[in-house]
């Protein structure tokens, strides 16, 4: 299956991108690594008439210390993010979360900023970036604007950005040594979440959890938060997983299961963050 | 649109539709019909092929997306004298091929693995080789076929380059 | 030393890792030069009336040469079912005309002719189509009820019913009785190649046709059939086939409409579907749904089992409406059960139609007496291995023939089982499942235990025969013609070994052909796991028959007696016996005078494989999520000719098998439309869902053919299936659970845990 025919823009500057997407109007689409874009447009579930390529704007590819953030340029493709040294002292979760994204092929060409801008329900880093309290960094005609994470993801496939904006950067806190754990539950290794919890200890002392595929977007888990910032245990916390989720059921699991599954992995995430436990992994040995 | 890459180490430029996906453009219109495409979901990796050094699923990139960029497919593997590569020359020792179509993206993609990591594990193979599907071999030759090219050292994660063939 | 039974690499290999093989698609033949490509317009709808096929605007869409509709088929008459014995109200149209019922999505109504590939999917959506939904048959429940039936002029869904219902009495006599409602999904084959074709027409007014298939002589007489050709005017190769497990037996009938696209156009044409097309038009697989019931002594003998098939055929009834018949005819399985009964109902659903699949009838017999074994294991408290083992055929090495009426050539059930279970650790299994569960550890641990027998080399059509021809050329290559048609099995390699065992040409000398029709006009292609014991077995005789050619002829070249001259392997050709070197070669032999053997092999009867499987997992008891950590099986397809390729055939067979286990299956919703069908839905067992296998080795040779093989291409499959099902269920039969349905889906396992919990024994 191929896409519907469009024209397409290379552009070597986010000034460039603007203005490109300042050109072309709402029929445009911003390619970056292409791997959420390219298969819904073969699919044709998505028909833009103007793709504007960024992934050779060099100025959006870094990971890099400033202040008590991380900022990564939007560009950064997945493994990228996965082997940079600065992500991995100063926020492991991250480049934990982006090895376990896809295959190696996807992460050779998939982007944060993409996936940010995508904004599946389903997708591991928005979920790590949203338990880190991340900032979404867009440009737009009217310039730079920072929104916070919890305000980028609206709904189904729905972000905050206006017309004419792309993801720039993504900032995160420099949680250092602080623990962290994902937790994701598949059918195989490379397939989407069912469900996955991420959790991570964050340097004004709170832990941070959210949860992939237990709605129309990914979501802050508040109620465990919440309880754990009342010194409620790991596992009481944990029980509230499912509160103000709407999980949906699909031939991979059923709203019910899927409530289970989000406060399992939210259980067993918070416990790796804390240190009680190991991270669950698909291999062990029997006998 | 103008699209120029080096491909197996020959400059190519050709004029492409801009939805021209990487794949077709290999097999339609430059005749490497090693590559094959085996789905529409970025899902079996068949169309796997290593471009500027590192894997990608070629059904899933447009032709334009590698625009100056060096791509190898299966046909640019082997040695200038037909010496076979050496995750190729395990895939037929271990029997790692039965039917084929799958073949050429397995190959490429386990010398993205062995590039990535040298010394894999069984386990680390398996998870390198998650983005490609195989029907025939339930996975087992394949394993051992990219276990067996580890032991022939770093060479079986090199990518022959443009360099090296304008060398030779 | 002999170079049967030894690991030769394949000869395909060199091309396959280099250049890559040439697939249909890859075709760059020049009677192919400037062909249209073809895309079908398909139902989005599974059941419905057909109101509007408009194809006004495609036709005036760029690189647009025609666009057909119902209206446009002129002669072409509907294709009858496959069977005769089948109702001919279940034929398929071409194209579903106006006024029409579409019965699956994916169903065709129209196809477009484009100049470039491209332009075939921007002018297939152009062509607009309006369908008045009728309420859709999903599955064999809702069909039986005949509530909405899909063929009115046949007036009922059932297509097919087999055997009789069970004597009321049948379990008298037994202390233990357990049934179950178990399910055998559907599932797809999903070789990695989609289908595809090609056609073109000659002057001289045939055809030829390229497609991806398992047997080339099969699919050129039904494509003839359905376009009315004389079949001497059809051409058809296979060039290389990117796998079929059961799929590509015989022709679509898409394949035909490509060869009538082109006499219509006048220009060759060309197509090739896309994944998400394949997962809808491709025959399916199993899709039964089966009642077991079983009954015994508490001391663990069995004395009764019957098996109740309920047989989803899809949309229109293909090969799939007999394969429950292989399921009865196997119902019996490894076991001397006294009495066993087997009954199938075959019905018509809003689905795509079901054909073969790996071990196509067979795996869904040996499922189900797996099942029905550790049921009644369960229900009187005995260890699954020992009720196996009470039950047992005893070994046998003259015919045998059981309660559901198959005659076994010769086994060793009791033998595999000891075999595989020394090889797994059992009583070391069975001592650190007993301590997890001691713990309540997280991470239970599973055995499942499988025993199978099956049948490989049934008639399929051709008989039990299979043909080969062979020559010796001048320049001192051989070349063997096959009917067989491998696509992944390495029968370039195997028959070239065979060749060479008794002629001492080096296989890399020797080619061989399938997959033309003008060149190999008989043949029974590559299925039911008959190639090497039929279609080998030909080529083994071909090869004797040509060394007596050759003697004869030497003989008269040295002047000798012929009795005195014997293969000298060495040197390639005949020599007088005890005096190697010094005859005449076989390129000298070949020099003036064709040397050359046709000749047809014929089985006396199909072969039976056996085998035990041992399938460990670990199970996640919080999540349900069973992942399988090893797998031992012992897999007796008799004499071995190539351990490398056997070894390949188990490995491959096995992990579909887990796949069926734990993954696959092709779902519907209420209105017929599949929620499986592209790879990123359709769970595709991969590398990181499955361990190295531990492979085990017994050789019980047949004496059916002269190499004393049988089939190995399905038996991995058939083992592993139940093995892999019984440790999931095994896993966390301490928590009370009896079953669980394939898939063995995380999400089924919570639950079953979670049912039994709440005290109904699940």
């Amino acid at each position: 299956m191929i896409p519907a025919p469009f024209d397409y823009v290379r552009v070597s500057t986010v000034d460039e991108a603007v203005a490109a997407l300042a050109e072309h109007g709402e029929d445009a689409k911003i390619l970056a690594g292409g791997h959420s874009l390219l298969p819904i447009m073969k699919l044709r579930l998505a028909v833009p008439s103007v793709l504007i390529d960024i992934s050779g704007v060099e100025e959006l590819s870094y990971v890099r210390v400033e202040g008590d953030e991380v900022a990564i340029g939007a560009a950064t493709r997945h493994h990228e993010l996965e082997k940079s040294e600065v992500a991995q002292s100063e926020v492991p979760l991250l480049p934990h979360v982006a090895s376990r994204v896809g295959d190696p092929q996807v992460r050779h060409k998939g982007t944060l900023g993409g996936t940010v801008a995508h904004c599946d329900p389903a997708s591991d880093l928005p979920t790590a970036l949203l338990a880190l309290g991340a900032t979404v960094v867009v440009q737009g005609p009217s310039g730079r604007r920072s929104i916070p994470i919890t305000e980028f993801f609206l709904g189904f496939f729905e972000t905050a950005m206006e017309e004419g904006e792309l993801v720039v950067e993504l900032r995160v806190p420099r949680t250092g040594s602080g623990g962290w754990g994902y937790e994701k539950f598949t059918r195989r290794e490379n397939d989407w979440p069912i469900v996955a919890a991420a959790a991570v200890h964050l340097p004004d002392g709170s832990v941070g959890v959210a949860l992939a595929n237990m709605g129309g977007v990914v979501l802050k888990a508040s109620a465990v938060e919440a309880a754990l910032a009342e010194g409620k245990s790991i596992e009481d916390a944990a029980e509230l997983a499912a509160e103000g989720t709407s999980p949906s059921s699909d031939m991979h699991a059923d709203a019910e299961y899927r409530s289970h599954l989000a406060r399992l992995l939210t259980k067993r995430a918070l416990k790796v963050a804390s240190g009680e436990t190991g991270a669950s992994t698909a291999e062990s040995t029997a006998a | 649109m103008q699209v120029s890459m080096t491909v197996n180490g020959q400059q190519r430029t050709d004029e492409v539709e801009p939805r021209t996906l990487l794949a077709h453009h290999l097999r339609d219109n430059l005749g490497l019909t090693a590559t094959n495409i085996g789905c529409d979901s970025t899902s079996c990796g068949a169309c796997t092929v290593i471009v500027d050094g590192l894997t990608v699923k070629s059904c899933t990139v447009l032709a334009l997306q590698a625009e100056g960029a060096e791509v190898t497919t299966l046909e640019g593997l082997a040695g200038p004298d037909g010496e076979l590569h050496p995750v190729q020359a395990a895939f037929r020792a271990e029997h790692g091929l039965q039917c084929g179509f799958c073949t050429s993206g397995m190959v490429m993609a386990a010398v993205g693995v062995l590039a990535d990591n040298p010394n894999p594990t069984d386990r680390e193979v398996r998870e390198g080789l998650e983005g490609n599907l195989c029907r025939c071999t339930g996975y087992h030759n394949i394993v051992r076929a990219v276990l067996t090219a580890a032991e022939s050292g770093p060479a079986a994660g090199r990518v022959p380059t443009s360099k090296q063939e304008v060398s030779a | 030393m002999s170079i049967l039974g030894t690991r030769v690499v394949r000869t395909e290999d060199p091309l396959f890792l280099t250049r890559g093989a040439v697939y249909t698609d890859d075709l760059t033949d020049p009677r192919l030069a400037g062909a249209l490509h073809a895309t079908f317009v398909r139902s989005t709808v599974a059941h419905g009336t057909v109101t509007e096929v408009d194809a006004s605007a495609a036709r005036e869409a760029p690189g647009v040469v025609a666009v057909y509709t119902a209206e446009d088929l002129g002669d072409l008459q509907p294709v009858p079912p496959p069977l005769p014995f089948l109702d001919a109200g279940f034929s398929r149209p071409w194209l579903v005309p106006v006024g029409g019922r579409v019965h699956f999505v994916g169903d065709l109504l129209a196809v477009v002719l484009t100049e470039e590939r491209y332009q075939g999917e921007d002018a297939a959506e152009m062509v607009v189509v309006d369908i008045d939904p009728l309420p859709a048959v999903v599955g064999t429940a809702a069909a039986a009820t005949d509530e909405t039936v899909l063929f009115p002029a046949v007036g009922t869904n059932k297509v097919a019913a087999f055997g009789e219902p069970a004597p009321e009495d049948f379990f008298a006599d037994c202390e233990v009785v357990v049934t179950r409602a178990i399910a055998n999904q559907r599932v797809a084959a999903a070789p990695l190649e989609t289908r595809a074709a090609s056609a073109a027409w000659g002057e001289d007014g045939r055809v030829t046709i390229w497609c991806t298939n398992q047997g080339a002589q099969q699919a050129q007489g039904q494509i003839a059939g359905w376009l009315g050709l004389d079949p001497t005017l059809v051409h058809l190769v296979t060039p290389d086939v990117g796998g079929g497990f059961g799929a590509k037996i015989g022709a679509d009938q898409e394949y035909a409409f490509v060869a009538w696209l082109a006499q219509q156009a006048g220009r060759p044409v060309r197509w090739t579907e896309s994944r998400s097309e394949n997962m809808t038009g491709m025959l399916q697989g199993r899709a039964q749904d089966q009642v077991i019931t079983i009954g015994g002594d508490r001391d663990g003998t069995v004395k009764a089992y019957s098996l109740v098939v309920n047989q989803d055929c899809g949309a229109y009834p293909r090969i799939g409406t007999v394969l429950p018949t292989l399921t009865m005819l196997m119902a019996a399985a490894v076991y001397d059960i006294p009495k066993v009964h087997a009954q199938a109902t075959c019905y018509a659903t809003n689905g795509t139609s079901i054909g073969a699949y790996r071990g196509a009838g067979r795996p869904e017999a040996t499922a189900a007496a797996e099942r029905a074994m550790d049921l009644f294991a369960a229900e009187i408290g005995m260890d699954p291995a020992d009720v196996r083992r009470k039950n047992f055929i005893a070994p046998f090495t003259e015919p045998f023939t059981t309660a559901s009426g198959a005659t076994y050539d010769s086994g060793d059930y009791a033998a595999a089982l000891d075999r595989v279970l020394e090889a797994a650790g059992y009583a070391d299994l069975r001592a650190e499942q007993a301590r997890r569960r001691e713990r309540g550890d997280v991470r239970q641990l599973g055995i499942g235990v499988s025993a199978y027998v099956e049948i490989t080399g049934a008639d399929s059509g051709h008989g039990t025969s299979e043909n080969a021809q062979l020559e010796v050329h001048p320049d001192g290559t051989a070349t063997v013609l096959t009917g067989t048609s491998p696509h992944g099995q390495g029968h370039a390699t195997t028959w070239a070994m065979l060749a060479s065992e008794q002629l001492g040409i080096p296989v890399e000398k020797i080619t061989v052909l399938h997959g033309d029709t003008d060149r190999i006009p008989d043949g029974g292609g590559t299925m039911g796991s008959r190639s090497l014991q039929q279609g080998g077995a030909a080529v083994h005789q071909a090869a004797v028959e040509l060394v007596e050619v050759a003697r004869k002829r030497a003989a008269e070249l040295l002047e000798a007696n012929p009795d005195d001259l014997e293969v000298d392997l060495a040197n390639a050709g005949l020599s007088v016996k005890g005096t190697p070197g010094t005859g005449i070669t076989w390129a000298q032999l070949a020099a003036d005078e064709q040397l050359i053997v046709q000749t047809t092999f014929t089985a006396a009867a199909p072969t039976f494989p056996f085998g035990a499987h041992v399938a460990v997992v670990e199970t996640d008891v919080e999540s349900g999520k069973a992942v399988v950590t090893r797998l031992i099986t012992v897999d007796d397809a008799g004499t071995i000719i190539n351990p490398l390729l056997a070894e390949g055939q188990r490995h491959g067979g096995i992990a579909q098998g887990v796949g069926q286990a734990l993954l696959e299956e092709i779902l519907y919703d209420d209105d017929g439309n599949p929620q499986t069908s592209t790879f990123a839905d359709y769970p595709f067992v991969s590398a990181t869902e499955l361990p190295s296998f531990e492979l085990v080795e017994m050789a019980t040779p047949t004496p059916m053919n002269p190499l004393g093989a049988k089939g190995i291409g399905e038996a991995g499959t058939i083992g592993s299936t139940p093995a892999v099902q019984s440790a999931v269920v095994d896993s966390v039969a301490h928590l009370g659970v009896r079953h669980v349905d394939m898939p063995a889906t995380s999400m089924r396992v919570w639950r079953a845990i979670r049912e039994a919990q709440k005290g109904s024994t699940n």
